[in-house]
């Protein structure tokens, strides 16, 4: 455990070092943000009794989403990974006494992790002075916030246990790209980042809540605005706590399969 | 001159060959690639249809129309795409130095600079785009007659224009930075995306600065108004026309970067 410990470290410090990035990120997802929620807001100007979640709810939803981007956007993946699968550097790790799987796990957590401290902080401050319909909104009650806090962490691991499968999948393909673009679409669109699943027709959304994607931002950022019944929140959590154990489960073993038919490449 | 030209288009096309082969040299990665993409562009399509199967209308734009919107758009940015996204690649060019290689050859620098990579997997998005222009000017209650034919190819020829000066101008003000500025993503990626709705949907605000200062609304909005027969004033046919004068100033920041241009490589 104390190695994959320093391993979190180690990424997690290297990753506090991009704050150049880090400042035109922010002001990208800023400007992301800011046009999404003008187009909610024209929606809901016209049709406010067809809104799934209040306005106020809405534009927080879109915030955190900006602000945690880098916790939950499939496609900021480690491309040092990739690199060493396709160069044959993985041989070097492959001689060490750790598992290979839980060395990646613990390093792509802490970048996502880095990526996200550094950004969201000046996402949401500037966001909760704007005017009121489109304010990021203080959380439902403290409640609902240690219970974000919760859910944004689990929703992260079963981000990241998912993206392990992409990495573990290269072993076999080798060329990480097509892998990689269509689980990463497939993700976006069903994990509520292209519009909140409370959007989607209510048939759609009772199967989408099923799936693991809904278990990645969708829980988190609806519950800090309290937009879930108590019901609601306690089945979502378990599904988290589910999927996270079948994905990592089903992630080292196809780790351990590949491991054992591993060909290096290069010399 | 019309010699000079022939010359750059064969060169151009041998770009393109040696491109073409090289991507065919990972055949499952390119398709796979190309259908991300396509599906990543789909994803958007996807969006505006479960929005309209809750709301009726956005601003009084309805669905059919954002539609239209959205396709022409994808399609303006996927022509632009295919042309002048080669700029992409630019900052790591200025970076390791093989900018200087480009400036030594007797050729034009910006042809080079096109040819050094296309993108063929954007091809996934072309076609995504072609379909969706198919499927959204078919799904129109438009009138189609003449002018509003002219005035869409006129939108298309406009908004390549447009997008191809940004993609300039990333590539341009490398020069100064030594890097991509991810910031430019809002410019073209952003408005790829955001340009799905008509830009009145952003506020008045918006409309204003993306009428005089980055011509979006040229090669959007008002000549949309005119197909949808919102407003008949004729003019509105050639105000896609006016966007490609966005180049004039692209272009000039390119050749004063060109020309401030201090090797950086090793």
């Amino acid at each position: 455990m104390k190695k994959y410990l320093s391993f979190f470290r180690l990424s997690f410090t290297m990753g506090l070092q991009y704050r150049a990035a880090a400042l035109a990120g922010i002001v990208t997802q800023f400007a992301w943000g800011f046009l999404e929620i003008l187009v909610f807001q024209a929606f809901y100007e016209a049709e406010p009794e067809m809104f799934p979640m209040t306005m106020s709810a809405t534009a927080s939803y879109v915030w955190m989403q900006q602000a945690f981007l880098a916790l939950f956007a499939t496609w900021m993946m480690e491309n040092d990974i990739f690199d060493t699968i396709a160069s044959g550097n993985i041989s070097y790790s492959l001689c060490r006494p750790i598992r290979i799987y839980h060395m990646w796990f613990s390093q792509s957590t802490a970048t996502r992790v880095s990526r996200a401290v550094l950004r969201c902080f000046p996402i949401l401050i500037v966001a909760a002075f704007l005017p009121k319909n489109y304010r990021m909104a203080k959380p439902a009650s403290a409640g609902h916030f240690g219970l974000f806090v919760i859910t944004l962490i689990l929703g992260l691991l079963v981000t990241v246990a998912f993206s392990m499968l992409v990495y573990v999948l290269t072993f076999f393909t080798i060329s990480p790209q097509g892998v990689r673009i269509v689980f990463t679409s497939m993700v976006e669109f069903f994990a509520g980042a292209i519009i909140p699943l409370p959007f989607f027709p209510a048939n759609w959304q009772r199967v989408l809540e099923l799936l693991p994607f809904a278990s990645m931002q969708n829980v988190a950022l609806r519950i800090y605005s309290g937009s879930m019944t108590v019901t609601e929140m306690q089945k979502a959590v378990a599904l988290q706590i589910v999927w996270l154990v079948a994905l990592t489960a089903f992630g080292n073993l196809l780790c351990r399969l590949a491991e054992k038919k591993v060909t290096i490449q290069g010399g | 001159m019309f010699y000079k030209l022939k010359d750059a288009v064969r060169l151009y096309g041998h770009y393109l060959s040696i491109n073409v082969r090289s991507a065919m040299q990972y055949k499952t990665s390119f398709f796979l690639t190309a259908l991300g993409q396509f599906l990543v562009s789909f994803n958007v399509f996807l969006g505006i249809y479960f929005m309209f199967r809750r709301f009726s209308g956005i601003q009084g734009f309805t669905y059919s129309e954002v539609l239209l919107c959205f396709s022409v758009v994808l399609l303006e940015f996927s022509l632009a795409e295919m042309f002048a996204r080669g700029f992409d690649l630019f900052p790591s060019m200025v970076r390791t130095g093989s900018f200087d290689q480009v400036l030594v050859r007797p050729r034009n620098e910006i042809l080079q600079v096109l040819g050094s990579k296309f993108e063929l997997t954007r091809i996934g998005r072309m076609l995504q785009a072609v379909v969706m222009f198919a499927y959204g000017v078919s799904h129109s209650s438009v009138d189609w007659n003449f002018a509003k034919i002219m005035t869409v190819i006129f939108m298309l020829i406009g908004g390549c224009a447009v997008f191809s000066g940004l993609f300039l101008i990333y590539a341009a003000l490398c020069f100064f930075t030594l890097e991509g500025l991810e910031f430019m993503n809002v410019l073209t990626d952003g408005a790829r995306e955001y340009g799905k709705y008509p830009l009145s949907v952003y506020g008045k605000k918006m409309l204003l600065v993306t009428t005089f200062l980055i011509p979006y609304a040229l090669v959007q909005y008002y000549p949309l108004l005119y197909i949808l027969d919102k407003d008949s004033r004729p003019f509105l046919i050639f105000v896609p026309l006016l966007a490609v004068w966005f180049l004039v100033p692209s272009y000039a920041l390119w050749r004063f970067g060109v020309r401030h241009y201090q090797s950086s490589g090793s």
